[in-house]
């Protein structure tokens, strides 16, 4: 039976969990939910995700909230390469490099992505350009680390692609859309590593389904 | 021999308390090794070289170098794993996800609304003398409540976070909770039964007493 993703593809944190899917090569269908109606915060919903946030899945019994959870639940499911299981010090440096994820670079750019896309496009509101400002500084900090890392390793954990590296590409797929994407271009080996991500086929597929829902 | 595991930065420090949690509970061996912020050895380049971030805590384990705290408790529970000590349930893909799930939890929806408490009321009085700021006190309690609710709805439905055995998930709420219980907010758990009965559960814990008890030292 096919897995259930509840939200949809435009929210990163829905697209992380469909680029897993997709690299996991595991049947799936996407189940909207419709925000303009306050869907997330129904009773239904809150039963899969009681924060009455997306995603949530759904494999048979099983529902599961939090996107990089159920990446690893969903890569692991298919023996992935992407987790690195059978190795204590490969899979530590996903594990790592996700946690960077979270809060060096995700923190920051959803704030900018915020701030820059969704405020003024969706609820006709201001861009705050000092909370902009500021974050893209701490964004600059975290691409200096990540700019020294990929100097000595191809991809964050290793020389491997791994679920620490896809996490990253929802949100800067949007940063590009954002009138900061030149913030890159003082980090060439950072910038290659996102265009590199952003062309992997099962990214694009992706990117295609964040699109369609935009 | 000295231990071949060290964490870098003080018991007393939250994200080095998770660590030392996990290493406690599967009784591992290591040494600590303080960093003094005074002198800003966290931003030396020896301390870079772990953390890149210029953070505590970091980890050594012979060539292996880690950083983040989350990850690093999942290596040590990972590599001292017993049958007495199984708190990620890596061998059973479901358990393993609800572990993820609310290590994941605790991450983004308890640490960001009860850890501002914590700073106002424990942490910038202690190493400021900053008066509290009401404000982000009364929002992050605002914050905590529904996701106590939350909590409390799943401790309805088990005796831990993740199901029916402590795991990961609720050994990573331990830090920043102690010291929440130092607070004068401390009484809004009350109002939460099935979450004080799960946290008197943790703080029963061997592991657990015994590091509260070098936190409340140092305090």
């Amino acid at each position: 039976m096919a897995m259930k993703v509840y939200g949809l593809p435009m929210s990163t944190n829905v697209a992380r969990v469909l680029v897993c899917l997709e690299e996991a090569g595991a049947q799936y269908e996407v189940v909207p939910i419709d925000f303009s109606t306050a869907e997330h915060k129904s009773p239904e919903h809150t039963s899969r995700n009681p924060f009455g946030q997306v995603p949530a899945l759904q494999d048979g019994d099983l529902i599961l909230f939090e996107s990089r959870a159920i990446s690893k639940y969903v890569l692991r499911k298919y023996s992935s390469e992407l987790v690195k299981e059978h190795s204590i010090s490969d899979s530590a440096k996903v594990d790592v490099w996700l946690e960077v994820e979270s809060r060096h670079f995700n923190e920051p750019m959803s704030v900018v992505i915020y701030q820059c896309l969704i405020l003024p496009v969706y609820f006709g509101g201001q861009t705050d350009v000092k909370v902009v400002e500021e974050k893209l500084e701490k964004l600059k900090k975290t691409f200096e680390v990540y700019e020294e890392r990929l100097s000595r390793s191809k991809y964050l954990a290793g020389d491997f692609l791994s679920l620490a590296d896809l996490s990253h590409f929802p949100t800067a797929y949007y940063l590009l859309a954002t009138p900061h994407a030149a913030v890159l271009d003082e980090f060439p080996l950072v910038k290659a590593w996102i265009s590199d991500m952003l062309a992997r086929p099962t990214v694009k597929k992706v990117i295609d389904m964040m699109k369609a829902t935009a | 021999m000295a231990p071949a595991l060290k964490v870098f930065g003080p018991a007393r420090s939250t994200n080095v308390a998770r660590v030392l949690v996990c290493l406690e509970e599967v009784g591992a061996e290591y040494e600590l090794v303080d960093i003094d912020f005074a002198a800003r050895e966290q931003k030396s380049p020896d301390h870079l070289k772990r953390n890149p971030f210029g953070q505590i805590p970091a980890f050594q384990d012979g060539d292996l170098l880690l950083f983040e705290s989350r990850a690093i408790g999942k290596y040590i529970l990972r590599k001292y794993k017993t049958s007495d000590a199984d708190l990620l349930r890596e061998g059973d893909l479901a358990e393993a996800a609800m572990v993820d799930v609310w290590t994941e939890v605790e991450a983004h929806q308890y640490n960001p609304a009860l850890s501002p408490v914590v700073y106002e009321c424990v942490i910038y009085p202690a190493i400021h003398g900053t008066p509290t700021n009401q404000r982000v006190v009364d929002e992050s309690l605002e914050k905590l409540r529904k996701g106590l609710e939350v909590h409390e709805a799943r401790l309805w439905e088990s005796a831990s976070l993740a199901g029916d055995f402590a795991s990961f998930a609720d050994l990573n709420h331990f830090p920043y909770t102690f010291y929440f219980m130092a607070t004068p907010h401390a009484p809004l758990f009350d109002e939460y039964p099935h979450v004080k009965a799960w946290w008197e559960r943790l703080m029963a814990r061997p592991a657990i007493k015994k590091l509260a008890a070098r936190m409340a030292l140092l305090n």
